[in-house]
């Protein structure tokens, strides 16, 4: 136990877990967007944003961008990246609704068979960018399948430099812009879903579907919708992860599904305010408990945490209903 | 295609549906002999000869493994099958950290039973006892019983009350709570490394014992198999008992069930408890047969793979869910040649097996009407998500 | 009801059968003869060639073949064959594979496990059956303190390795050293040995997990410690997206690793943040292997051997070479394996009594990370 470093670095921690938990809550976003809809796992989402990471992977290396380029250009090629990531990401989400869940919810199948079909897509989309794409496109794209299962880098964009030092607190650049860039995503989403015709159309089918269906809304429509949203997150999530940490692999989705999933249910699943909340604090817990004890115990941390929460407040920490959270 | 596949099925279910139909139709000493039959075949499986179904056995192929090996793995992931069908298909309840409990299984033995635990050390020490010392099999077969009981308790009682998603999550966390604890906990289980010399019904590993030796995987097998047959017996009883009928009736609708004054958190619990004890057995036979265990034995992706198998099996049909364990221990053995596909096919297959078969490959007559009533559900109201 | 009699008796005719065909059919396996002539025989190798560990197998097991491919078009009458064996890493698979190379009395010889713990599990076995395994890589200290008598293995262990790690950083004026695992049997084991040797030096520890993306507290801890060198005991996962988080951070500690970072992936998945860092290996730099081997194995397989290559290479000729002086039982090649005493492309080979690999043979290399290439350095001391 580490108590000293820990009170010694508080803000620090603090300041690292909060960039860190930023990126699980806009991950978070695309459980919750789901469950809160559908009221179903979206299991294959963490793939999601493992196609992201790869979609800007091979824009960047496409482009033959190299470490640290100029302002004007770093900016350009973030830009593009966002578009591409969320394009890509959007476009699996998609995919993922039309070939796989549609013809479930035609037949009203219970919660566990999506379950059961999500792990199998997420095992198909590991394995396809592990093993098929490597085949396929190993001789096409070097830098991104060349060396199938491994760990790929990609240029650094923006060199990570302090920008103010607090006491002994220094806050990068870095942790800035994917702090502030994820919020303003969650703000954007939370304004759609609050503000605009659309997004009435998904609250109204997520606080009674029938109802929603009888007053004219297309559920189709609402549905293809939010895996669309969910994705784009993911995917501006995997411009951020690809900007923040510089890597991929396929494997990549796993442990950054659990978690972001982890920080949906501490939320509230179904909450879109509680995906932001979940993200944050299970940054900063993992942050805290990793100087605490040592990094090796972070998971065991967060999960203690969350059944300790869950013991408390059954349905998260700002409860469910992606209706009900503002209407 | 997908409709030639689909009438194939069909085919496919009604065959299934005669046979079974007509299996209740025999007499009852028909039924015995051909029970007796089958059990006859299980004990034959590993000496495997006849001319035609050779081809079945995994050394059959190039770089295949040891057929008694094999099928001592399909024999320990049905036992896992028979106890996750109770939580997830006769209570209902996801539990995807059923890893969790098989690894605590696999380290009572390990912990207790090896004279290379830290464990056992400290022991020796505190009560000056020759180093050779170490719990009896038997007692350590208890042991997993009691300590993977105990911990489903204690799993089960803050969490049950959550529902159906966030119990699959804690879960989830449950499964790699235990194993980065195994993991990091070194001086307990020696972290990494692992354990070895975990001891076997003779003691420990060594070329003196005389049925299960190192070399013939055989026994094994048959010991494993043995422990199937009497859980299955054991199982069954208890789905057709009242703790059975309260398990279903809580599936079906805990509330409705509540009024009728089946305490619905006692019998889950129950579920909870059986399930975490035929795992921990399964677990305890795992790590007593392979002598050897370490962590990265134990991670998340088994406890997936265990859902799955009941899931592809037919979620409620003990002869279901033992198919589909013994298919996904099987097949990535005997078809080796596409063992860099083996997941994509893995996964493929689970996601075709759920969108044209979402009752499974062998499913309880009451799910299927269940799955056949919800999806009359949404051709009648087709706003109902 | 008389259809159904018919059947039953039909289901019970049937399991007679079964029963009468296993008492004439053998039992199945391959209890084929041991080697046709006068020369040659059958042995296995082991260990993850599938998977996400195969890039770190998948070099050893190519030496391996091509060490007999080149045997067998150098003794046209002398023929060696090996059976694959794909354990995808895992104690548990490697088990029933033991039972199975151990039945059957046509394998010789085994090279393997690749991995320490799928060597510790199927020890027992292969000593029960008589079989000599030969390891290429399977470094952890303590497997041949166990009293184990037919494990071998052409690699130098962990503690040799720290040994030469402690000796470096000496040279180098280490002061203040940070040490960094992951908590995986490999990375724990060596960074624990390199402490012992360290002693006052080390300054600090910490502990990470596998997959993990965001070292922030690790890096914290380091600046807080001013340390000056950082040692991680791991694999390329990790270490690469370590050390650009580290460089990021504009900590300037030097940055060394054990043979699991011995890999392009780590200066390639590091992108830029790796160069510089030192990279220690019991392996020697492809000019420096004896014979052709390098120039080989390059022909063969397009590429330069990585890692273990030159060992996977080493531990097949061990076999050839029993083969060669015309030994075809399990007990005699077991013996003329301990007895061994020659030349090898990775080192001088030669095993002292528990199996380790004569100490003083063991050759350690620094590399430095340049660009993407991974480039020798220095020979090292052994302690």
């Amino acid at each position: 136990m580490h108590f000293d470093e820990l009170i010694g670095h508080l803000g620090q921690h603090t300041v690292d877990g909060l960039s860190k938990g930023a990126i699980y809550a806009l991950i978070a976003l695309g459980y919750t967007l789901v469950y809160g809809v559908l009221r179903l796992i979206n299991f294959a989402h963490s793939e999601v944003f493992m196609v992201g990471t790869f979609a800007v992977l091979i824009l960047w290396t496409q482009l033959g961008v190299q470490n640290n380029p100029p302002v004007g250009q770093a900016i350009l090629f973030l830009v593009l990246g966002l578009v591409v990531a969320a394009a890509a990401s959007g476009g699996t989400a998609l995919a993922l609704e039309r070939i796989a869940y549609r013809p479930l919810r035609r037949k009203n199948a219970p919660p566990l068979i999506f379950l059961i079909t999500a792990i199998g897509l997420s095992l198909v989309f590991v394995e396809l960018f592990g093993q098929v794409l490597p085949k396929l496109l190993g001789g096409v794209l070097p830098e991104a399948f060349g060396r199938p299962r491994q760990i790929v880098g990609m240029p650094t964009i923006i060199q990570q430099e302090t920008l103010f030092t607090i006491g002994n607190t220094a806050i990068t650049n870095i942790q800035l812009i994917v702090f502030v860039a994820a919020v303003a995503m969650m703000a954007i989403l939370d304004w759609f879903i609050n503000r605009t015709r659309y997004g009435r159309g998904v609250r109204a089918v997520a606080q009674n579907p029938e109802t929603a269906a009888l007053m004219g809304v297309n559920q189709e429509r609402v549905i293809m919708l939010i895996f669309v949203l969910g994705g784009i997150m993911a995917g501006a999530a995997a411009l951020l992860w690809s900007m923040r940490f510089g890597f991929t692999q396929n494997s990549i989705g796993f442990v950054l599904g659990l978690k972001a999933f982890t920080a949906a249910v501490l939320g509230g699943i179904g909450n879109l305010r509680g995906a932001l909340l979940g993200g944050l604090f299970l940054g900063i817990v993992e942050v805290y408990g990793a100087s605490l004890f040592a990094s090796n115990w972070e998971d065991v941390i967060a999960f203690v945490v969350l059944i300790v929460v869950l013991m408390f407040r059954p349905t998260g920490l700002l409860g469910e209903s992606l209706g009900r959270a503002r209407a | 295609m997908i409709d030639k596949i689909r009438s194939a099925d069909r085919r496919r279910v009604g065959v299934l549906t005669s046979v079974g139909d007509r299996w209740r139709a025999l007499t009852k000493w028909q039924q015995a002999i051909g029970l007796a039959a089958f059990v006859a075949f299980l004990y034959y499986l590993p000496l495997l000869g006849v001319p035609g179904l050779t081809w079945l056995r995994t050394d059959s192929i190039e770089g295949g493994n040891n057929w008694a090996g094999v099928l001592f793995v399909c024999a320990i992931y049905v036992l896992v099958a028979i106890g996750l069908n109770v939580v997830v298909g006769l209570a209902g309840l996801l539990d995807l950290g059923y890893i969790g409990f098989f690894a605590i299984g696999a380290y009572s033995v390990a912990l207790f039973g090896s004279v290379n635990s830290p464990v056992v050390k400290w022991i020796q020490q505190e009560f000056n006892l020759p180093p050779t010392w170490a719990v009896t099999w038997a007692i350590c077969l208890f042991i997993a019983i009691v300590l993977t009981m105990i911990s489903g308790v204690l799993l089960g009682w803050p969490t049950l009350r959550l529902r159906g998603d966030y119990l699959a999550i804690v879960t989830l966390g449950f499964g790699e709570i235990i194993r980065i604890v195994a993991r990091n906990a070194t001086g307990l289980t020696n972290g990494p490394v692992g354990i070895s010399a975990i001891p076997g019904p003779e003691g420990p590993p060594s070329v003196d014992n005389k049925v299960f030796g190192l070399i013939d995987a055989k026994p094994w097998y048959w010991l494993a198999i043995t422990f199937v047959l009497i859980m299955v017996i054991l199982v069954r009883r208890l789905e057709h008992s009242r703790v059975g009928r309260a398990w279903l009736a809580v599936r079906e609708d805990e509330d409705a069930a509540a009024v009728m004054g089946v305490y619905p958190f006692k019998f889950k619990l129950w579920a909870f408890a059986i399930g975490a004890a035929l795992g921990g057995l399964s677990g305890f036979l795992f790590g007593s047969r392979n002598a050897f265990i370490d962590p990265t034995q134990f991670n998340a992706n088994l406890s997936i793979l265990f859902v799955a198998m009941v899931v592809v099996g037919g979620s409620g049909n003990m002869i279901g869910v033992s198919l589909g364990a013994v298919l996904l221990a099987y097949l990535p053995e005997r078809f080796r040649d596409f063992a860099d596909y083996r997941w994509l096919v893995f996964g493929l297959a689970m996601v075709l097996v759920m969108i044209l078969r979402p009752q499974g490959l062998v499913p309880s007559r009451r799910r299927a009407r269940e799955l056949k009533d919800r999806a009359a559900d949404a051709e009648e109201v087709p706003a109902h998500v | 009801m008389r259809r159904s009699y018919v059947r039953a008796l039909g289901t019970v005719a049937l399991a007679a059968t079964l029963v009468v065909a296993a008492g004439c059919q053998d039992s199945g396996g391959g209890d084929s003869n041991t080697a046709s002539g006068d020369c040659g025989g059958k042995i296995a190798i082991f260990g993850a060639f599938t998977g996400d560990n195969a890039g770190l197998v998948i070099p050893s097991l190519n030496g391996a073949k091509l060490a007999v491919k080149q045997f067998n078009a150098a003794n046209p009458n002398c023929k060696v064959t090996m059976q694959e064996f794909d354990t995808q890493g895992d104690a548990a698979v490697a088990t029933p594979f033991a039972n199975q190379i151990a039945g059957d009395n046509s394998f010789l010889g085994v090279i393997g496990g690749h991995f320490s713990a799928e060597s510790d599990a199927t020890m027992p076995i292969y000593q029960a059956a008589g079989l000599a395994m030969v390891s290429p890589s399977a470094t952890r200290t303590d497997l041949t303190q166990k009293g184990n008598t037919s494990f071998f293995r052409v690699v130098g262990n962990d503690g040799t390795q720290a040994g030469a790690v402690a000796s470096y950083l000496k040279t180098q004026n280490a002061a203040k050293v940070f040490l960094i695992d992951d908590a995986s049997a490999y990375g724990a084991g060596i960074t624990e040995e390199l402490g012992k040797q360290l002693g006052p030096l080390v300054v600090n520890k910490d502990k990470i997990q596998e997959r993990q993306a965001q070292f922030d507290a690790t890096i914290s801890k380091i600046k807080a410690a001013q340390a000056d060198f950082v040692f991680y005991g791991g694999y390329t996962r990790e270490a690469a997206p370590l050390v650009k988080q580290m460089r990021a951070a504009g900590v300037q500690a030097k940055f060394v690793g054990p043979d699991g970072l011995y890999d392009p992936a780590f200066p390639a998945g590091a992108s830029g943040g790796a160069e510089g860092a030192i990279i220690t290996c019991p392996c020697l730099p492809a000019d420096k292997a004896g014979g052709t081997f390098s120039a080989d194995y390059q022909k063969e397989y397009g590429i330069a051997p990585g890692s273990y290559g030159a060992e996977g290479f080493d531990g097949a000729t061990v076999y050839l070479d029993a083969f060669k002086a015309g030994k075809k039982t399990r007990a005699d090649i077991l013996s003329y394996v301990k007895s061994y005493d020659k030349q090898g492309v990775s080192k001088y080979i030669k095993f002292d009594s528990k199996g380790d690999v004569d100490p003083t043979k063991v050759v350690i290399w620094a590399y430095q990370i340049k660009g993407t290439a991974i480039e020798a350095l220095q020979e090292l001391k052994l302690s």
